[in-house]
């Protein structure tokens, strides 16, 4: 199970504050803490960054991989941002992850830098049209998804295949759907497709104390169906993690697992 | 069309461990493929077989055994010196059970004695083996830790009861460990898992999952030793990636099958013949789930064990 650290988020009052700047400390600092928790890669949200984007990405790559030897999840929907990110990664870590392309043609040009540059890439199961209905229709979505994948040669073992987590207080009905549609995605191919969420939207909007609670719930059954990946808080998180292995046998049982990488 | 054999994949690897001095050592572990899957990646070391010697003469072992050393068995450096010299002993393993409570409650230091009698005498990549009573171990193997230092020894067995002693003797003196538990993989990972988190390295132990002879609940230990190593090879568990130890002749040579005499069973012929038999199967066993370090007795077992990993390994 790949967690990929969500912190370095320009939602975040201190975060946008040294982007602004180019302070690295705050976000070096970040970094740290996130892949001692257990992160194994680092998301790097510089929102869509229309002004000086490829700068603020390439800073961001570069001050992340001078202070954690991990692969960098490049976050943004400005295209040359996510290129300048791409150009300036260090591979030996792991190849980048763009994040992310969908089914809108406006976003394929992304499935274009990931064959490019090597790269993996997140496909959001979302069109032109707005919201998938249920789990057979982000399915569907995503069987075209990889149909563009292919044709723009991206492997699908790069594609990690993103249901689109909704908001469990305004959007209910879609929590299952979601775990569901990630038991379909691995059937789309064999070896199975790959697999991405965006964990902790699932709780937005929800009280400050029940975020963790629905989070490392919502992540239990999605780990249950095979879920490959999970863009979330690696302290709040990896407990789970840990303990779903065990459970589902694929790490073995000690009185400390817990205290262990 | 050509065969083409279908292969696994393994993500992990047996730690190396060396031990003696230069340019007497020996090393043993290293692979990344479950016993005699050697196509499928690298087998670097082939298993470490040790002589089984003891600080007191082998009273209690049957004559089968005692015999091959019946001139030299009442000092533990002529012993010692009859496995390197005349038997071409690769490694040797000194029980020291002559200090447990129950036989001649040897001190700590006659067990140091014995310990530094041997280093002197002859050159050989040594085992140093407590008598298997918890408490009486903690001391001892201080002792015998000490006397060795920094001769790059094995110290055992660390177990739930005495690690933090046996491990930190060890740790002091530059040894390796044997972490032991009683046939229980998970009891086995924490032990490790406990003995790493002293500071000691992970890559300084060796795990005994617990040995049993064959027809005395060798499957018991076939079946943990088997799930250790797909712990370790196949779900890359660091935990778990220790050279195996099979402590097989104290075991086998208390087995029904290595001591009645022919007359008395006569469907089971010769003595002499089974006993050695017995030891050699119950070896290749354990060597087939995946022990890389065995301590043995019976010098024609041994040879038969060294001649089928020569065969198949």
């Amino acid at each position: 199970m790949l967690i990929i650290g969500e912190k370095l988020s320009i939602m975040s009052k201190r975060v946008r504050e040294a982007m602004t700047k180019k302070d690295k400390g705050p976000i070096q600092d970040i970094a740290v803490s996130q892949w001692n928790d257990g992160a194994g890669m680092i998301d790097a949200n510089i929102g869509p960054a229309e002004d000086g984007g490829e700068d603020l990405m390439e800073w961001m790559v570069t001050t992340i991989q001078e202070a954690v030897q991990l692969p960098v999840c490049l976050d943004t929907t400005n295209y040359s941002a996510i290129e300048a990110g791409l150009k300036i990664h260090n591979n030996r870590w792991g190849k980048p992850l763009i994040n992310s392309t969908s089914n809108d043609p406006d976003r394929f040009s992304m499935l274009e830098l990931a064959s490019k540059y090597n790269a993996r890439i997140i496909g959001l199961t979302v069109g032109k049209g707005g919201l998938p209905a249920d789990a057979e229709e982000r399915a569907g979505i995503a069987a075209e998804i990889m149909a563009r994948a292919s044709e723009y040669g991206v492997q699908l073992d790069d594609l990690y295949l993103d249901p689109l987590v909704l908001q469990i207080s305004t959007s209910q009905d879609h929590a299952i759907k979601v775990i569901q549609a990630i038991k379909m995605f691995q059937e789309l191919n064999d070896p199975p497709m790959k697999t991405v969420v965006g964990l902790s939207n699932v709780s937005n909007g929800c009280p400050k104390l029940l975020r963790p609670v629905i989070n490392n719930h919502f992540l239990s059954l999605l780990m249950y169906e095979g879920l490959t990946a999970a863009i979330a808080d690696p302290v709040e998180v990896i407990p789970t993690v840990k303990t779903i292995n065990v459970i589902l046998g694929k790490t073995l049982y000690a009185h400390s697992y817990l205290e262990i990488s | 069309m050509a065969f083409t054999p279908p292969k696994e994949t393994y993500t992990g690897k047996v730690y190396t461990l060396e031990i003696g001095v230069p340019p007497d050592t020996v090393r043993f572990g290293g692979e990344n493929v479950l016993p005699l899957h050697g196509f499928e990646g690298i087998v670097p070391s082939r298993p470490v077989i040790a002589y089984e010697i003891q600080d007191i003469p082998p009273d209690d072992w049957p004559d089968t055994v005692k015999k091959p050393f019946k001139d030299v068995s009442d000092d533990p450096v002529s012993w010692a010196k009859f496995c390197r010299d005349a038997l071409k002993a690769r490694a040797i393993a000194l029980r020291l059970i002559g200090t447990h409570p129950d036989r001649e409650n040897r001190s700590p230091e006659d067990a140091a004695k014995t310990v530094r009698d041997i280093l002197s005498a002859i050159d050989v990549p040594l085992i140093i083996l407590g008598s298997n009573h918890t408490e009486k171990d903690a001391s001892v193997l201080i002792a015998a830790a000490e006397a060795a230092k920094d001769k790059n020894c094995i110290i055992g067995k660390a177990q739930e009861a005495n690690y933090k002693t046996v491990a930190a003797a060890a740790m002091a003196n530059n040894h390796k460990l044997i972490a032991m538990s009683e046939l229980d993989i998970n009891l086995s990972k924490q032990l490790n898992i406990l003995i790493t988190q002293m500071g000691f390295d992970k890559e300084r132990i060796i795990t005994d999952p617990m040995c049993s002879a064959l027809g005395y609940g060798i499957e018991y230990t076939y079946s943990v030793m088997e799930r250790i190593r797909l712990a370790a090879l196949l779900q890359n568990d660091a935990t778990m990636q220790q050279p195996m130890l099979g402590d097989i002749g104290m075991y086998v040579w208390k087995a029904k099958e290595t001591q009645a005499r022919p007359e008395d069973v006569p469907p089971w012929g010769s003595l002499e013949e089974r006993g050695i038999a017995w030891e050699a199967v119950t070896a290749i066993a354990l060597i087939i789930a995946g022990a890389e370090l065995l301590v043995m007795r019976h010098p024609k077992a041994i040879e038969a064990v060294e001649k089928v990993v020569d065969e198949l390994i």
